[in-house]
């Protein structure tokens, strides 16, 4: 429809007026492109060993140099930021749609149904989060959906959480009333009053989540669970050069670059976000 | 035959301490045109009363009649088509308007919702809701926090004449208005009435306000209803002593012949699980015995009904 795309066209006007938020979109655009773009060019393959090339500084030949077993790191880097990055946005999805339905429903409807939730959530809070996915990835076994599911369980209580506080007081509000009063249905009421009124929080916790995903990720791929062990996802190139790090530590930092590069850059853009979500600034 | 009848209405609402009764024995009537100003100190039960009659909250007791039909326990389909016939206007514009929508997306979600309208012609209406309640176009895709609150006013009063309703309550529309903007919203609910044949209950606690709009007051204290009066009636002889001292406290113009104060004694009694009897006789300089016993309204004159069984004897003390 006509007017949905003027909304968007609001908000893209007003994302494109936030230089920090352009800043990090443009870094964000830029690593997802590389990331597609770079392993179909590079000359080297991301899980060929090389022997006679271990351990080799930067370079012409290897641009950010080559790790234990030869390998270029340039090309891993890269090829593993797929990973990274799709596995990391996906558990956060995961995570804040569960948030979204469990928080919204339990902040608004209260009474018994809050209290099962939030005490089910006591549960999976009172095991240390770490010990949780570790359990939960033994249990499913090795895959990258079964990861998923295994590093988001933890961090859905925060969320919900965070959306019922939200919640909580937006449904005081007397547009409630109105809107009770019109006839609209209750998730209607949920959908189009309460949950806008209600998610700026969780959206800028999503894009952080982004960043303790991506290490969660690296812890469970340290212990051998989570993404099979051919795959140079980020975390577990860092846990590799850990042994390295005093003699070799370009192994460290480029990965270590390219978390920090993708966490500040999807910062900036969930800050941004929010303001232009915030319709109480100015045009 | 009333619009609108309210017969013995009550809401209780149960906490840790006991049943706080909100609304208690609550019967009045409303003809349609009509404004009934439901008056009363904060805390009286006039919003509860309100919300209870268009039915945001479930009666615990009584029996609301519109049309002569019960509504207070509805199905489905006719909570739908009450919710046509009855609207609200809320007190504060500012928590009253979801601040993500537009003017227009407020205006056009009751019309959408209720099915009066379709994609092809909810556009001219709601221009000609926005008209009517003297809202300039210009402003439809404003955001209400870019609006005063004279404006976002007209639009919770738009959005609740959207689905042509023949009965509004209107929640202390003005008290969160400044005085020269409440005039003009009070003028526009008055033109509204007249050009549609509205029927309003008007919910406040001032005084001047209620007599400029209302055709029959009704005097609330503590969930109960003390007077019910025409309301030339009213201001010129009230007889509950409640309403005595509530007109008193309205300040006088004139300085030749001052109102006579009457200053009330001793606290509200607590609306939880109060005793039978009048809830005003713990403060009532004419209390007796008899006052701890239920108080019936009784018509004193057509139109005015009392709940004091004191009437008789009191009457010319003042």
């Amino acid at each position: 429809m006509e007017k949905k795309e003027n909304r968007f066209l609001v908000l893209a006007k007003r994302m494109s007026r936030n230089t920090n938020a352009m800043i990090g979109l443009t870094i964000f655009v830029v690593l997802v492109l590389s990331i597609i773009i770079v392993p179909l060019v590079s000359p080297y393959d991301y899980s060929k060993m090389d022997v006679t090339a271990l351990h080799q500084a930067p370079s012409a030949a290897h641009w950010f140099g080559t790790d234990d077993l030869g390998r270029d790191i340039f090309t891993r880097v890269f090829y593993g930021g797929r990973y990274s990055l799709s596995i990391s946005i996906a558990a956060v999805a995961f995570s804040t749609v569960i948030g979204l339905f469990l928080g919204a429903t339990a902040g608004y409807f209260g009474g018994t149904y809050d209290t099962l939730v939030m005490r089910s959530l006591d549960i999976i809070q009172a095991i240390p989060s770490i010990l949780l996915t570790i359990i939960i990835s033994a249990a499913l076994g090795v895959g990258i959906d079964k990861t998923i599911i295994a590093i988001s369980i933890g961090t859905i209580p925060s969320n919900v959480r965070l959306l019922r506080g939200t919640v909580m007081q937006t449904r005081e509000n007397q547009y409630l009333e109105a809107a009770e009063a019109i006839g609209c249905s209750t998730p209607r009421r949920i959908l189009k009053y309460v949950i806008p009124n209600s998610w700026s929080p969780l959206i800028v916790s999503a894009t952080m989540g982004i960043a303790k995903m991506i290490l969660e990720l690296a812890a469970l791929s340290y212990i051998g669970l989570g993404v099979p062990a051919s795959i140079p996802e980020w975390g577990s190139m860092l846990s590799n050069a850990r042994g390295f790090l005093r003699d070799y530590p370009y192994m460290l930092i480029f990965p270590g670059i390219f978390i920090a590069l993708s966490v500040l850059s999807l910062n900036m853009i969930g800050d941004g976000l929010r303001d232009a979500l915030d319709p109480k600034l100015k045009d | 035959m009333a619009l609108l009848e309210v017969k013995n209405l009550k809401k209780y609402f149960y906490g840790p301490k006991g049943a706080v009764h909100a609304v208690d024995d609550v019967t009045m009537s409303i003809d349609a045109g009509q404004t009934m100003g439901v008056v009363g100190e904060s805390g009286c039960g006039k919003s509860t009363l309100g919300r209870t009659i268009i039915h945001l909250q479930k009666a615990t007791g009584g029996q609301v009649l519109f049309n002569g039909k019960d509504i207070t326990n509805p199905t489905k389909e006719e909570l739908k088509r009450l919710r046509s016939d009855i609207q609200i206007i809320f007190q504060d514009p500012y928590s009253s308007l979801n601040p993500r929508m537009t003017v227009e997306d407020t205006i056009r979600e009751p019309l959408l919702i209720s099915g009066r309208c379709n994609k092809s012609n909810v556009d001219a209406e709601t221009e000609r809701l926005m008209d009517m309640v003297g809202i300039a176009r210009r402003i439809k895709m404003s955001y209400p926090h870019e609006l005063d609150g004279g404006r976002r006013q007209r639009v919770g009063i738009a959005r609740a004449l959207a689905l042509n309703p023949k009965f509004i309550v209107c929640d202390e529309p003005v008290s969160a208005l400044d005085v020269s903007i409440q005039a003009q919203i009070l003028n526009l609910l008055m033109d509204l009435q007249e050009d549609q044949g509205l029927a309003y209950m008007f919910i406040t606690h001032n005084m001047s306000v209620v007599r400029h709009i209302s055709h029959n007051i009704s005097v609330m204290y503590l969930g109960q209803l003390v007077e019910t009066s025409p309301t030339k009636e009213l201001f010129e002889e009230p007889l509950h002593p409640y309403t005595k001292a509530l007109l008193s406290a309205i300040p006088s113009t004139d300085i030749l012949h001052p109102r006579k104060r009457i200053v009330l004694n001793g606290e509200i009694t607590s609306p939880i699980d109060p005793p039978p009897g009048c809830r005003f006789a713990d403060r009532c300089a004419y209390a007796t015995e008899a006052c701890r016993q239920p108080q019936k309204l009784e018509e004193v004159k057509p139109g005015h009904f009392v709940a004091c069984c004191r009437l008789g004897e009191i009457h010319d003390e003042i």
